[in-house]
């Protein structure tokens, strides 16, 4: 049985669509990372998930039981970390870990040692009884990961874990991260950044505009894209002309699937190719007709190959064309009770 | 770093009954808005301060008015007091909806409700309860200061009556500022209605002048102001003997006695509650 099963979600805001028939497996114990651009939908996801948002369709399971008739049972099993920190500002952190766990009616004694001993593993023992109110970034996300974990839950889910966070609190909450899944917790984790679900999930699925575009593991993703990725530039600087000249020439070649001219790089050409050889033949090619070579890089496909694949753009493009459209009056609205 | 692995889940199946998961959910609730207070307490030594100074200024306004001027042929000071005393249990209670809507804003009532709360009601509770004890303390200050300045103390069954009839106007604006917490759209409309309401409300009740000072119009909208249904059973309690079937307000529309001020402050506090109950319902479910 997997521990999260979404049918057909859907959710409109207005007439903006937030999830658009969106289906998603985890199985359990798993660490499942959510990748897609600002805006594809994944915070409503996971706030229907929390039993924060109500779907305007679709069904939702989690550890078997239906989240939309029995939020309550979903609530015990389930932590929830959002986005953005909600922290009272004039309690310590241990006053914050001890409200919330007696929200979640945890024994006295239970819910004290549950404390300390979070409290070593994040290493906050330093500040912990200091107020909220004087934390850094880092020190918030790694109380809010506390209280996420007081009640043991079965599934963690995290809403972008690691956006600005300094390198001690990112590897002292990737490091406890991992041990939860070793020891049997499943982990939902959502993010824009590539690298951070490439080094932490073990399956994955992409997301854009509210629906899933690819899923499996990030090796699966990037090896059914096959080929190697090449970046060439003649020169630092090269016009359209140029660059659209090199193109024609390069494409013929043998062993060259695609040539793609980017505009938004000073008209670098993007390739992929078969492997090692092409390289060779491509730089005698060019070598033939004069042409120098600025740069050259070659990799393996990345999964920001596998989100252009299946959806014709850059993350990164993805990201700076919703960056201008977002409404962050509205969207904290939406958040609000 | 420790590798011991993390202990297998406790909450999942504990379930200890409804009335101690009520009772430790509201208990934490109620703990953190009297940590808030204990240590940030200016709005509770405001919350005396202002009232305090009402009575003294107001009080010396006053204090050469003519003899015999006031029912029963009480000092200004001594008449005054009761409207004191109700003001600051209003005025406190007014505020009753200020925390929650800052947890509305800052998000911080999402956290609230991720938790399995046996009740959601504990949030509201909590609230109350809080609020109560504030008001009920800032009162009893007002009323120990009015002590001081010779305006008098209501003895025994007295001051049972003040509590209850305190308690009972607190519960009914506690319940009006929550409403406006869950219905508004920010702390600033909140904040504006506050100010707003506030000292209409005061000078349009019988806390500063008797029903018989003022000009018709004025007479009604005072006889209709919850605030004079509790300042005049108040009031009577100071005076001296209690006889709760004693006409209290001679209203326009007719007399109230004392059993009628409690009534209509009871069914004002149920009409309240009643009225905000749909709105707190699909605001926190």
């Amino acid at each position: 049985m997997a521990l999260i099963e979404l049918r057909q979600l859907n959710k409109a805001y207005g007439d903006v669509s937030a999830l658009a028939g969106l289906d998603l497996d985890v199985p359990e114990a798993c660490f499942y990372g959510l990748l897609g651009p600002n805006g594809a939908g994944k915070t409503t996801a996971l706030r229907i998930l929390a039993t924060l948002l109500a779907p305007d369709s679709g069904q939702v399971q989690i550890d078997g039981v239906d989240a939309l008739k029995d939020p309550r049972s979903v609530r015990r099993r389930l932590g929830y970390v959002a986005q953005e920190v909600a922290i009272d500002k004039i309690l310590t952190g241990r006053e914050l870990l001890q409200l919330q766990g007696d929200l979640f009616h945890l024994p006295r004694r239970l819910r004290d040692e549950q404390i300390d001993d979070l409290i070593d593993r994040l290493a906050m023992n330093e500040w912990v009884d200091r107020r909220c109110g004087t934390y850094s970034g880092g020190m918030r996300r790694r109380l809010d990961l506390a209280a996420g974990l007081l009640h043991r839950p079965k599934l963690l889910v995290l809403d972008e874990p690691t956006v600005g966070l300094d390198i001690e609190s990112r590897a002292a909450i990737w490091e406890l991260l991992r041990e939860l899944v070793r020891d049997g917790t499943g982990i939902l984790l959502s993010s824009h950044y590539l690298e951070e679900v490439e080094a932490l999930a073990d399956r994955m699925a992409i997301i854009d505009a509210g629906r899933v575009i690819a899923e499996g593991t990030p090796e699966g993703l990037k090896q059914r894209l096959g080929g190697d990725r090449v970046t060439l530039r003649i020169r630092e600087f090269s016009d359209a002309a140029e660059a659209e000249r090199v193109s024609a020439l390069l494409q013929p070649l043998e062993g060259v699937q695609q040539v793609v001219v980017n505009r938004a790089q000073g008209f670098s050409l993007n390739l992929v190719i078969d492997g090692d050889p092409v390289v060779e033949t491509m730089r005698r090619c060019l070598d033939a007709e004069g042409l120098p070579v600025f740069a050259l890089a070659q990799s393996r496909p990345s999964l920001d190959d596998v989100y252009l694949q299946a959806t014709g753009r850059t993350l990164m493009d993805a990201e700076l064309a919703v960056a201008g459209q977002r409404d962050v009056k509205q969207e904290r609205r939406q958040s609000m009770r | 770093m420790t590798s011991s692995p993390l202990k297998a889940a406790p909450s999942l199946d504990t379930d200890r009954g409804a009335l101690s998961e009520l009772s430790q959910e509201t208990f934490a609730l109620t703990r953190r808005l009297f940590l808030q207070l204990a240590r940030r307490p200016s709005t509770l030594v405001a919350g005396v301060l202002q009232p305090l100074i009402w009575l003294t200024l107001f009080g010396a306004l006053f204090a050469k008015a003519p003899e015999g001027l006031l029912p029963g042929g009480i000092s200004y000071g001594r008449f005054l007091g009761a409207g004191v005393i109700v003001f600051t249990a209003f005025s406190g209670a007014l505020n009753a909806g200020l925390p929650v809507m800052f947890d509305r804003e800052f998000g911080f009532l999402n956290r609230l409700l991720v938790a399995p709360l046996r009740s959601r009601s504990s949030i509201v509770l909590a609230s109350v309860l809080y609020i109560t004890v504030i008001s009920l303390l800032q009162s009893l200050a007002i009323m120990a200061t009015a002590a001081a300045l010779g305006y008098g103390w209501p003895g025994g069954a007295g001051l049972l009556l003040v509590l209850v009839t305190l308690l009972l106007l607190v519960f009914a604006v506690t319940a009006l500022s929550l409403g406006l917490a869950f219905a508004l759209p920010g702390h600033i409309e909140l904040i504006a209605v506050i100010f707003v309401a506030n000292l209409p409300l005061l000078f349009a009740s019988t806390a500063l002048a008797p029903l018989a000072f003022m000009p018709n119009w004025m007479e009604w909208l005072a006889s209709l102001n919850p605030l004079t249904f509790a300042i005049e059973p108040i009031r009577a309690a100071y005076r001296g003997p209690l006889d709760l079937s004693e006409v209290l307000l001679e209203a326009p529309y007719g007399d109230i006695t004392g059993f009628g001020c409690l009534a209509v402050l009871v069914v004002l506090t149920a009409g309240l509650f009643l009225l905000i109950r749909p709105l707190l319902n699909r605001k926190l479910t």
